[in-house]
């Protein structure tokens, strides 16, 4: 089957010196909605700067859907719509013109391209302010507009960087439930995202980069089951006064009314319940302390950071 | 794209850019209006009569296709500098670099952007210049040519300023330091013959002069210069421009780093 999206040994160094992607391998399936994870200066926008001309690669190969990028860029685009981080249309031009316009640039006649500014409009909550002028939506208002704009030639590849960021809660739950009806209508969605409980919820595969190399590259269940240890935190009817006896586990006291622990892979959690029943402690609600996810971020990064270290030091290179 | 996909794409940006400018004609369209009238009113009515007839024309007559050539250069250059700026500043000019569309289709819809605002101002002060004089055309041919091509060559002239443009003063740096100076020593007020032999010399390393004077040629039927000459040079640099800017656009690295 053809990927979505294709990239083999890309490599990007900029006319400063620096070196964002040093020959980063990637593949997307179809349908996938996949999450690219990774801190500030990991290569992220550059290599989604890449895929959608906004960046010149210095080597490697892109395609998209089986478009090679050097040989029918223009191909390539027309599969793609593409969120930017940074808000990156016209401030005094209307909503709905912002999105008519661009659908005029991928070649729609003007009937099918306002009927699809309208579509996405409605859909995204913002048919009531097309004849605004852009700069007068709120930053949640802008982050829809864009993602209104990259839809509007119906794109089978999604891109979109950091979409939820600056979002409130509830507008950011609603962008969610968009992103899975798009997905399950067939669109390949890849999302860069700093809220880790983003992608755990929303995305199937998940690819970590760390200094402009993928890190790690598999489903996000199995990223999941590499966690070696979760720490939760239970909330008691009673009173504590200490930590409740738990034999084999670690925990700590919060307050009054709850207290962590830690409960490692191979340990049951039906096993610590158990054991705070019979010392007759009450739980009433119980949460993991972190994200998971963001946990396992955390350490695979912090691994590729020692690692890189390692081989820069003189015992690293012998 | 297929032909007719570009097409689309062309007349989206097209329709843009003519929209942009008529939507702020207070700022793009009646300032040049006012100034040429004050032209008219200060060298037609009332210091021309005192300056005498130059190629057997009065001094209104002879000025009047110099003025008109005038709006057209700086009004081409300027819609398109400050319009493509202004998509760079904004970051809107993403919108056109991740879609599909043709860089030579980019280029010619903000091309033409510029060149349908000079001509407009081109015709407004033409009518306005009614009010003053009696025009007449020569040669139709060669007076629509040499203006559609001055209008090509400088709206590509702007497109370039703002590719490399950096910030707003870097837009305003070219037009007064060059253009304006350019335009006003191109032949605009004065014949070549009445410059000292030297400065005859000088000045005709001056390409706007083979612009007003072709233009002229085409009204009024005179001309210091070779208009086939003109016509070459015209054509010579707006392919040259065309090049360059269609360079910038696909490996440039101010719009794509």
């Amino acid at each position: 089957m053809t990927s979505a999206l294709s990239i083999r040994n890309l490599h990007k160094v900029y006319d400063s010196g620096f070196v964002a992607l040093k020959g980063l391998d990637l593949e997307v399936q179809p349908g996938d909605f996949f999450a690219l994870l990774g801190p500030n200066g990991a290569g992220k926008s550059t290599m989604i700067g890449v895929i959608c001309s906004l960046v010149k690669k210095t080597s490697g190969d892109v395609s998209v859907f089986g478009t090679d990028i050097d040989k029918d860029f223009s191909l390539a685009k027309k599969d793609i719509g593409v969120v930017p981080q940074e808000f990156n249309f016209n401030q005094f031009e209307k909503v709905f013109d912002i999105v008519r316009t661009q659908g005029g640039y991928f070649g729609l006649p003007s009937q099918l391209a306002e009927q699809r500014a309208e579509k996405y409009l409605k859909k995204l909550g913002l048919w009531g302010k097309r004849n605004q002028s852009s700069r007068t939506l709120s930053g949640g208002m802008k982050r829809r507009l864009m993602i209104a704009r990259a839809l509007v030639h119906e794109p089978k590849l999604l891109i979109l960087d950091e979409p939820t960021a600056g979002v409130d809660i509830e507008i950011r739950r609603s962008m969610w439930q968009f992103l899975k009806e798009i997905n399950a209508s067939g669109t390949t969605i890849i999302l860069t995202t700093h809220y880790l409980e983003e992608a755990e919820s929303l995305c199937r595969n998940v690819a970590i980069i760390d200094r402009g190399l993928i890190v790690q590259n598999t489903s996000t269940k199995a990223l999941l089951r590499q966690l070696s240890k979760e720490v939760f935190i239970l909330d008691t009817q009673e009173a504590l006064t200490e930590l409740p006896h738990m034999e084999g586990y670690q925990g700590q006291l919060i307050d009054s009314h709850s207290f962590e622990v830690e409960v490692e892979k191979h340990q049951s959690i039906n096993a610590l319940f158990a054991s705070l029943s019979e010392y007759g402690v009450h739980v009433t609600s119980m949460r993991n302390k972190t994200n998971r996810l963001e946990e396992l971020f955390i350490s695979l990064v912090e691994q590729n950071n020692t690692d890189t270290t390692a081989q820069r030091s003189p015992e690293g290179k012998q | 794209m297929n032909p007719q996909e570009q097409w689309v794409a062309f007349s989206t940006i097209l329709v843009k850019e003519i929209r942009r400018f008529t939507r702020i004609w207070l700022q793009t369209l009646l300032p040049p209006a006012i100034t040429i009238v004050l032209y008219f009113v200060i060298f037609g009515t009332l210091i021309g009569p005192r300056i005498g007839e130059i190629s057997g024309f009065s001094f209104i007559e002879f000025v009047v296709p110099g003025l008109i050539m005038m709006s057209v250069i700086t009004n081409s250059y300027s819609n398109v500098v400050s319009s493509f700026y202004g998509t760079k500043f904004q970051r809107s000019v993403e919108e056109l670099l991740v879609s599909p569309v043709p860089s030579y289709i980019i280029l010619l819809g903000y091309v033409i952007g510029g060149v349908c605002r000079g001509l407009m101002v081109g015709l407004i002060v033409t009518l306005l210049s009614l009010f003053f004089t009696d025009l007449q055309v020569s040669n139709i041919p060669v007076t629509v040519a040499i203006v559609f091509l001055t209008a090509v060559l400088f709206a590509m002239a702007g497109f370039i300023n703002a590719v490399f443009a950096n910030s707003f003063d870097d837009i305003s740096i070219i037009p007064t330091f060059v253009l304006t100076p350019l335009t006003y020593l191109g032949g605009v007020f004065y014949s070549v013959n009445m410059l000292p032999e030297f400065w005859q010399g000088v000045i005709k390393a001056n390409p706007v002069l083979y612009m007003v004077n072709a233009f002229r040629y085409g009204l009024l039927g005179i001309t210091d210069i070779n208009v086939a000459w003109a016509f070459c040079m015209v054509i010579g640099f707006c392919v040259a421009l065309f090049t360059f800017s269609l360079y910038l656009l696909d490996r440039g690295g101010k719009l794509r780093s």
